[in-house]
């Protein structure tokens, strides 16, 4: 396929976003466990809202020879992953030059737009302000594929999937990882997510 | 072992292996992870306390046994700590005693920010700063030894970016075991400050930072990192990260002890550089004293001192001394102005949705956004606030909320609006943990001083903002066993309080009668909205959906705020993987044309 290629990069600043709930501090956790297997330094840190759920929620991964601050540099970010759309355009300013954006294709709208107050941007809207600092925009079908698969909350493990791909990390180190997160009723339906996940970013064009 | 860990799991795992007993703490971010992850060791006594200022009695009475003991809060805790912590730097300690504040820069869950380096000035006790999980990791065992060294409690203060980064820790050691068993020394010199022996305490704690001062010269965490002689940093906290990613080249000088100063090693490197930037997170705490030594030295007026630092502040600081060169920076991103914030809200099913439904009501606040409707007039019930997940029904489309202070604050600050002279009705909103931590004392008072303000206390069995800790009226402890409970309403009765109605959330009903009777009524009253937290219940299965055919699109229904409801403007619907089903039902209440369902209903309706 057309522009896909691992990173070749000495460093990799990760940022994953999307809504509470949506499980991508889990996401962050798992990222870091595996560069930290792999050798790397890591620090990762989340910012999240005051309550527990519907908020927006942004991690910061970052992985490197020797990290110091734990938050990426705006202007830094070598690959976001974003859970839902809006929160994922919402940081364009953060990405560097021809950064990849590995975006569900997913809207979940806020209670103001609900209101009437605000209006949701269109999907024309959310790539016109990406293009705006880089082309490579991975947009993947995350939650219609884990619906089919039965567990909406696999969504984070599918996203890795899809990330796993640009890492020089081994597919074993990400599998264990996840396993030793989640109960062991979950091992199966999540090894499928990861799985597929993997599968669906390769089917993806970019752009 | 390289473990990945926040800074409040490297605080745990580090006091554990200090050899702690006890620990105690209430729940207040950033600090709380560090006594959850503490409750999980079953041979140390671990306790959720009512608030802050009893976890550091309770810890202070534990020490004074000889037995290490840990006790962690959030920044504005200290506030309510302050009185045992002064009071814990005159008795000093026996066994180790390390008081965690977790301060909140940026305030990203507080009410306000606050450098509390402040207050361990103001005790006369040294304070340890950690720059990431390892440091934290590192400095617990010191911490205990300075203590018992210098007979002191210690100050351990991170920040928000340090209690929750994770980063490497090598995990070494294991528990340190102490073969002492705990007994109480009777010192009344010591441990009864009457006026008499506190005289001769205070000496003593002048003598004794005069010594902390000499041990932070040598200080292991107090660390000079040479480097080129044009610039130094004098750096504490996580603010040392960030100057070292942008000097890399510089010379430090690192802090892990900020009170009290190493002089000597201060005009010793000050005396090895052309040049000195503080950097610091929040007040310019360590400049002002390095100033006070006739040390030349430049801080906040180049790094901010609001706000959380970050990469982008210090690289901007340096390019404003004109120590870095202006990097040509990116041509910033043209996103339009009007993308939708997401704020936090109240979560489907939440059991306090439908009290500040009723009270909206009540109050003649609901109003939809875009309403063609004339300015409303001034609201005939004032409803003061508190902390707690409830606070956000301050915001469209509830407006239920008009105070928030601290605390506990919202019964105290009804009492003085009523009698002020106020002339609306006044209701004070408190959630069940917030009411025990601080609530109590206001409603003797307002018992005491016969106020006839309303008290709601939402009683969601749980402290839902931080992470869902049990409280004494749970009757669970820290460490998940079974303990003393106490009973809302008898101890609200106990007071002397005759009027308590005990309300299920759930149902509008019952709390529109007990809001009405409440509020009309010229006495104290007080009401206990009952239904458990959405986030722990699990979804019903019998969701509510929308009868697009009795649907008029009134709106009524967004005006809970619930986010499971949804409105493309043009239609509405319910999103069934959110909505609490049979669990919550208010909309299905609420909804003037009876439009919303059960599905189980609309479907045998459409089977009919």
């Amino acid at each position: 396929m057309n522009g896909f290629d691992k990173l070749t990069i000495r460093k990799y600043d990760l940022l994953i976003t999307g809504v509470g709930g949506q499980g991508n501090i889990l996401a962050s956790d798992i990222s870091g466990e595996v560069a930290l297997e792999a050798g790397y330094d890591v620090k990762k840190t989340d910012t999240l809202g005051m309550a527990q759920r519907g908020g927006s929620v942004i991690s910061h991964v970052r992985i490197g020879k020797k990290v110091f601050s734990p938050l990426i540099k705006d202007g830094e970010v070598d690959i976001l992953l974003a859970f839902e759309k809006l929160e994922g355009v919402r940081w364009t300013n953060s990405l560097r030059p021809g950064a990849i954006v590995i975006m569900n294709n997913y809207a979940q709208p806020p209670l103001s737009v609900s209101l009437g107050v605000d209006r949701y941007p269109t999907d024309k809207e959310v790539t016109d302000i990406f293009k705006q600092r880089t082309d490579r925009i991975y947009l993947v079908d995350g939650t219609q594929a884990v619906t089919k698969l039965g567990n909406l909350r696999t969504l984070n493990i599918f996203m890795l999937g899809c990330l796993s791909q640009f890492l020089p990390f081994k597919v074993e180190a990400w599998e264990k990882s996840i396993l030793e997160h989640l109960p062991e009723r979950l091992h199966n339906i999540n090894s499928a997510a990861f799985g597929l996940g993997r599968k669906e970013i390769k089917n993806v064009h970019v752009g | 072992m390289n473990k990945l860990l926040s800074g409040n799991e490297a605080i745990a795992l580090g006091a554990y292996y200090a050899g702690i007993g006890v620990a105690t703490a209430y729940p207040g971010t950033p600090s709380t992870e560090i006594l959850e992850a503490l409750a999980s060791y079953e041979d140390i006594y671990v306790e959720w306390s009512t608030n802050e200022k009893v976890a550091l009695e309770v810890g202070l009475g534990a020490c004074y046994t000889g037995i290490r003991t840990l006790v962690s809060m959030k920044h504005v805790g200290l506030n309510v700590a302050a009185n045992p912590f002064l009071a814990a730097a005159t008795t000093g300690i026996d066994g180790g005693l390390v008081i965690v504040s977790a301060d909140d820069p940026g305030i990203h869950s507080s009410q306000g920010e606050q450098d509390n380096r402040h207050y361990a000035k103001l005790a006369k006790v040294p304070v340890l700063e950690p720059t990431d999980s390892q440091s934290a990791y590192d400095l617990m065992p010191l911490a205990f030894e300075i203590s018992e060294k210098f007979d002191t409690p210690v100050m351990l203060r991170t920040t928000t970016r340090v209690s929750h980064s994770k980063s490497v820790v090598n995990i070494m050691g294991k528990r340190h075991l102490f073969k002492k068993k705990p007994g109480f020394q009777r010192n009344v010199q010591k441990y009864v400050m009457l006026p008499v022996n506190a005289r001769i305490r205070r000496p003593n704690i002048e003598e004794r930072l005069v010594k902390l001062a000499e041990f932070a010269e040598t200080f292991p965490f107090n660390t000079i990192e040479p480097g080129e002689k044009q610039l130094g940093i004098i750096a504490s906290g996580i603010g040392y990260q960030y100057a070292r990613e942008v000097f890399p080249k510089a010379s430090f000088l690192k802090l892990g002890m900020t009170y009290p100063l190493p002089i000597k090693l201060l005009r010793s490197f000050a005396g090895s550089v052309k040049r000195i930037l503080v950097v610091e997170e929040l007040d310019p705490f360590l400049e002002e004293s390095v100033k006070a030594l006739g040390i030349n030295v430049v801080g906040k007026e180049f790094i901010p001192r609001i706000g959380e630092l970050n990469v982008d502040a210090v690289n901007a600081a340096a390019e404003k001394m004109g120590v870095l060169k202006k990097k040509t920076t990116l041509p910033a991103v043209n996103i339009p102005a009007d993308l939708p914030k997401r704020p936090p809200l109240l979560c489907p099913g939440c059991p306090h949705a439908s009290m500040f439904y009723v009270l909206a009501s009540a109050g003649q606040r609901l109003k939809l956004p875009n309403a063609k409707v004339k300015e409303s007039k001034e609201s005939p019930l004032t409803i003061t606030g508190d902390i707690g997940c409830y606070t956000l029904a301050t915001y469209p489309p509830l407006n239920a909320m008009d105070t928030t202070a601290c605390m506990g604050a919202s019964i105290g600050q009804a009492i003085g609006m009523e009698k002020a002279g106020l002339k609306t009705k006044i209701a004070a909103v408190i959630g069940d943990s917030t009411f025990l931590h601080s609530g109590i004392t206001p409603l003797i008072d307002a018992v005491y001083n016969q106020s006839k303000i309303t008290v709601i206390i939402l009683d969601n069995g749980t402290t839902a903002m931080t992470g869902h800790q049990e409280h004494p009226a749970t009757g669970i402890s820290a460490q998940g066993k079974k303990v003393g409970q106490v009973i809302l309403e008898d101890l609200v009765r106990g007071l002397g309080i005759s009027d308590v109605k005990v309300v299920d959330a759930f149902k509008i009903r019952e709390l529109r009668a007990a809001v009405k009777d409440s509020l009309e009524r010229p006495e104290l009253s007080v009401i206990i909205s009952r239904g458990p937290c959405a986030v722990r219940t699990p979804r019903g299965s019998d969701v509510s959906v929308i009868d697009s055919e009795r649907c008029n699109k009134c709106d009524i229904c967004l005006l809970i705020g619930c986010p499971a409801i949804q409105s493309d403007g043009e239609k509405l619907l319910i999103d069934s993987l959110m909505c609490m089903g049979e669990k919550c039902t208010v909309c299905q209440q609420i909804c003037p044309r009876q439009a919303i369902k059960p599905s189980s209903q609309l479907k045998r309706g459409a089977n009919e």
